[in-house]
Order: C-alpha cells, then sequence, then structure tokens
C-alpha cells in the first residue's frame, strides 16, 4: 500500500510487522520518533503481545534487550550517535553472545563538539563490534531492510547483531512514497525466531562466560567465521526479497557498471551522486556509481570485481578515522590492492554539511581531469585554530 | 581441536573448572585462635571462598555453644584481602606466597 510518510514511520510499521517480542529504547534526536511511533502503536495494541519496555539510558535499553533475546525472544531498539556509543559496552557483549538483536542507527556525528546532525561517525565507530552494518539510500529500503535484518541475524549459521543505518533527519525526518509492506509478505518471508539456546528459570545459563587465554581466542575467531558466512546468506536473503517484494536493491553493493572511474557513495548521498553521475555519463565521460549498501561484513571481493576495468575510485566519506583513512576508503583499499587504481578519498558533509549538487560534480570532474592527486581531500573550510 | 559453545554460553557451575587460587600474590592466613566466627568475612569474599565451619562445641553451664571458625577455599581465593580488611579482631593476616617473596620485600 503506497502512503506518503516519514522516515521513522516506514520504520516502525515495518518491525511492527517483524512481530518482536520486546521492544526497549531511549529517546535521541533523531531517532526519537521511529520509537515513539512504535510506543503508540502498542498503546493502541497493535503489538500483540510484545513489550514495549522504557529503559533509563541507552546503556540500559541495550542491557534489557540482551536479557531479553537470551530468552529467546525477537528484539528491536533504535539508537544514534552519543546513544549508541553508551550502548557499545552492551553491544559488543551482545555480539559476543551472539545474540540477533536488530537495531536501526539514525545516523548523527559525534561530541564534540556537541552537533546533533548528520554524518556516519557513530556507526562506524561500531565498525570492529561483530554487528552487520548495512547503509539505506530511502526510506523504502529502511522499510525493506528491517525484515531481511531479522533473517540474517536470527540465521543458525551467523547469530549476530544487524545495524540498519539510515541517515538521521535526511531520510528520518523526510516525507517519502513508501509502499508498505503487508503482514502477509512479511509473514511469508520471515520464519518465526527459533533460539539455538535459550535462557528460561528452568535452564539458567551463562551468556559470555569468562573465557581464559587458553579459549578466547577462539571465540572470537568464530564471530569473523560468522560473518564470513553472513556475507553469502545476506545474498541469498537479498535475492529472495526481491523475488517477495518485487524491489531490486542490488546485493552488498548496487554496481553501476564498468567505468574508468567509479565512484563509491552511501546512505543518502547516493541519490545525488547518482544523478551527477548520469549526467556526467551523458556528456560522453567513462563515469560509474557503485552504491555500497553492506559496510559489515565487507564486500572485498564484490568491490574488486566491480572495479576490475577501473583506474580511478573516488570514496565519498561521511565519516573519519583521526590519524588514519577514513573506514570506506581503508576498506576499498584493502580491497582493490596491487589493481593499481588511485584512490580518490573525499570526505564531506561532516556534523550535518551540506553536500551541494555542484560539490559533487566539481568533485567528480576534477578527478576526471586530473586537477586532483590522489589522497585524502577535506571539503572543508580554510580554518586557524586559535586559543580562546 | 578444542570445542566452544555459541555465544560462549555455559551451565552452572562451570566455571568450577577455572581454578583462581593462582591469580594471587598473596594470600589470607587466619589464626584460629583468633578467629570469632562471626562470619563477617564469608559475607565480604567477592569469590564465595570462606566457609564458617563447625570445631567444637563450648559448654557454658547448661548451655553448648557452637564454636565455629572461617576457612578459605584456596583453589579460588584470589588473594584480594578484603577478608583481612573486615574481620574486626584482625585474625586474618595477608601473607605472599612463596614464590614472591624474595622478589617483593
Amino acid at each position: 500500500m503506497m502512503k506518503v510518510v516519514r522516515g521513522f514511520y516506514s520504520v516502525a510499521y515495518s518491525v511492527k510487522l517483524c512481530k518482536p517480542d520486546v521492544i526497549c529504547a531511549y529517546p535521541i534526536t533523531p531517532q526519537t520518533e521511529i520509537v515513539e511511533r512504535l510506543a503508540e502503536m502498542y498503546a493502541n495494541g497493535e503489538l500483540g503481545s510484545c513489550e514495549y519496555v522504557t529503559a533509563e539510558s541507552e546503556f540500559g535499553a541495550a542491557s534489557i534487550l540482551v536479557g531479553a533475546s537470551a530468552t529467546g525472544a525477537r528484539v528491536f531498539t533504535a539508537t544514534c550517535s552519543q546513544g549508541l556509543i553508551l550502548m557499545s559496552e552492551v553491544l559488543w557483549n551482545a555480539a559476543g553472545m551472539r545474540l540477533p538483536i536488530v537495531l536501526v542507527n539514525a545516523n548523527r556525528s559525534l561530541s564534540a563538539p556537541l552537533s546533533i546532525w548528520n554524518d556516519h561517525q557513530d556507526s562506524m565507530a561500531m565498525r570492529d563490534a561483530g554487528i552487520i552494518q548495512v547503509y539505506a539510500e530511502s526510506n523504502q529500503e529502511v522499510h525493506d531492510l528491517i525484515p531481511q535484518a531479522y533473517k540474517v541475524a536470527e540465521d543458525r549459521r551467523v547469530m549476530l547483531p544487524f545495524m540498519v543505518c539510515m541517515d538521521g533527519y535526511k531520510l528520518t525526518h523526510a516525507y517519502e512514497p513508501v509502499d508498505l509492506l503487508s503482514q502477509e509478505i512479511v509473514d511469508s518471508f520471515l520464519p518465526a525466531y527459533d533460539p539455538p539456546v535459550k535462557l528460561t528459570t528452568k535452564n539458567p545459563l551463562t551468556f559470555g562466560s569468562y573465557a581464559t587465554p587458553d579459549y578466547y581466542m577462539e571465540f572470537r575467531v568464530a564471530m569473523h567465521n560468522a560473518m564470513e558466512r553472513a556475507r553469502r546468506i545476506m545474498e541469498d536473503v537479498f535475492k529472495e526479497w526481491t523475488g517477495v517484494s518485487g524491489r531490486d536493491w542490488g546485493e552488498h553493493i548496487a554496481n553501476g557498471g564498468e567505468a574508468e572511474t567509479c565512484v563509491i557513495a552511501m546512505g543518502s548521498l547516493v541519490g545525488l551522486v547518482r544523478d551527477v553521475v548520469e549526467e556526467l555519463r551523458k556528456d560522453g565521460k567513462s563515469v560509474s556509481l557503485i552504491k555500497l549498501r553492506t559496510f559489515r561484513p565487507s564486500p572485498a571481493e564484490e568491490l574488486r570485481k566491480a572495479l576490475s576495468g577501473a583506474s580511478k575510485v573516488i570514496v565519498f566519506e561521511r565519516s573519519l578515522s583521526l590519524g588514519s583513512e577514513p573506514p570506506v576508503t581503508l576498506d576499498v583499499k584493502s580491497a582493490i590492492q596491487k589493481m593499481g587504481i588511485d584512490v580518490y578519498s573525499i570526505v564531506v558533509g561532516l556534523g550535518g554539511r551540506d553536500v551541494p549538487r555542484e560539490l559533487v560534480k566539481s568533485t567528480i570532474q576534477e578527478v576526471l581531469e586530473d586537477k586532483v592527486k590522489p589522497g585524502l581531500h577535506f571539503k572543508a573550510k580554510q580554518f586557524e585554530e586559535v586559543i580562546p | 581441536m578444542i570445542r566452544i559453545t555459541l555465544g560462549a554460553v555455559s551451565k552452572p557451575l562451570e566455571s568450577l573448572k577455572i581454578k583462581t587460587g593462582d591469580w594471587g600474590t598473596e594470600y589470607p592466613v587466619i589464626d584460629e585462635k583468633e578467629c570469632i566466627g562471626c562470619g563477617e568475612c564469608e559475607v565480604f569474599c567477592p569469590d564465595l571462598c570462606i566457609e564458617l565451619v563447625e570445631v567444637g562445641v563450648e559448654k557454658k553451664g547448661e548451655k553448648e555453644k557452637v564454636i565455629k571458625v572461617a576457612r578459605v577455599n584456596y583453589e579460588y581465593c584470589k588473594g584480594c584481602g578484603t577478608c583481612s580488611v573486615v574481620c574486626p579482631v584482625e585474625a586474618i593476616k595477608m601473607e605472599f606466597k612463596e614464590i614472591y617473596k624474595g622478589e617483593l620485600r
């Protein structure tokens, strides 16, 4: 059923259709209305037997979900920014305990300085936690990703948390036409969660027990192996989703075709970059767009294939790794090493800085015309740092 | 080949396999003549390594009183020293393990 809704509602409605057993969250801008919509559905009795727990903090919310998930409940939370990093201690544990928690991160910058606006620094800070990360371009894609996230996370070959990343404001607050899924479609696609092990009062268990140096390493390697398995399982789930919904979002990446210069973008920026790339192609330029959907597990093989005919790659980064190169650039470089491709890492739009069409176009043109050297470039203003 | 559980999930009492008694540099020594069997150390021990045990019966006229003293389970005691701090009669002293003696003095 096609409706014009905000990003918040496209998430909340999809979560409802997945029939979670426990929802627990703490409000934080720009995530707030996602959980407000769910709380409203709960209050109206639309969530069946689902428990909606209001927590005292994100740390509490994530901890409650760890407990609930251990009992075999299907759980959901949403957060962002400071809330996500307050959850981080718990989420690293959840991943290690192999609990398939699904969360939506409404991407927002990190303090300091204080900023409530959009970039990808929060989810990137969780890069190594053992959480699957997929970035959505539109509110329809976010809507479609929620049932897929549960299917992947709860697969016994995976059993890891799944974070659906959507740009704060740019998606969360945006009104877009969204084809809302029906209960029948989600029910036919997503089976009930069948936990391989669960905590009951009659069957007490310790999750994430103490592991001595003789054992710890193997548990962490097992998580890496689960991520590697998730890579293939996600491909199957993505394909199955296309069959069920009729919408093809691509796989880990959506490849715009071979070209001498490829442009990589993630999240809501993709639409703008696609528009610019299409214009440049019409002008006869050999340029194409690679939409990066899955960030973890890293789609290295797909990137290698997509870039096999390229001599230059531009990565639009919405994040930083202070003192190194930004996270997506590092992954791209790791994937294409020894292929002799020049990498241009362009950092744009931190802390909600607007990324205008002209900036995207001039950046790509500068690379096409060899007016800029490969390496790291910040699209920031000239500045001088002074003592106050 | 070792076997590990999904999510490091373990059943009750599995942790007993991990003998933590060799972690510390010190260990508590209880002077049973001084110990009044009050149980303060048993309550405070963070690893449940102290137990009050019956060592005899004291007769006071018609009444009989069970004499208890604290005993340490050295298989798991990590030598944190909390018991020696909370003992109201200073009956617990921390001593260096033999292997650390020369080096740390």
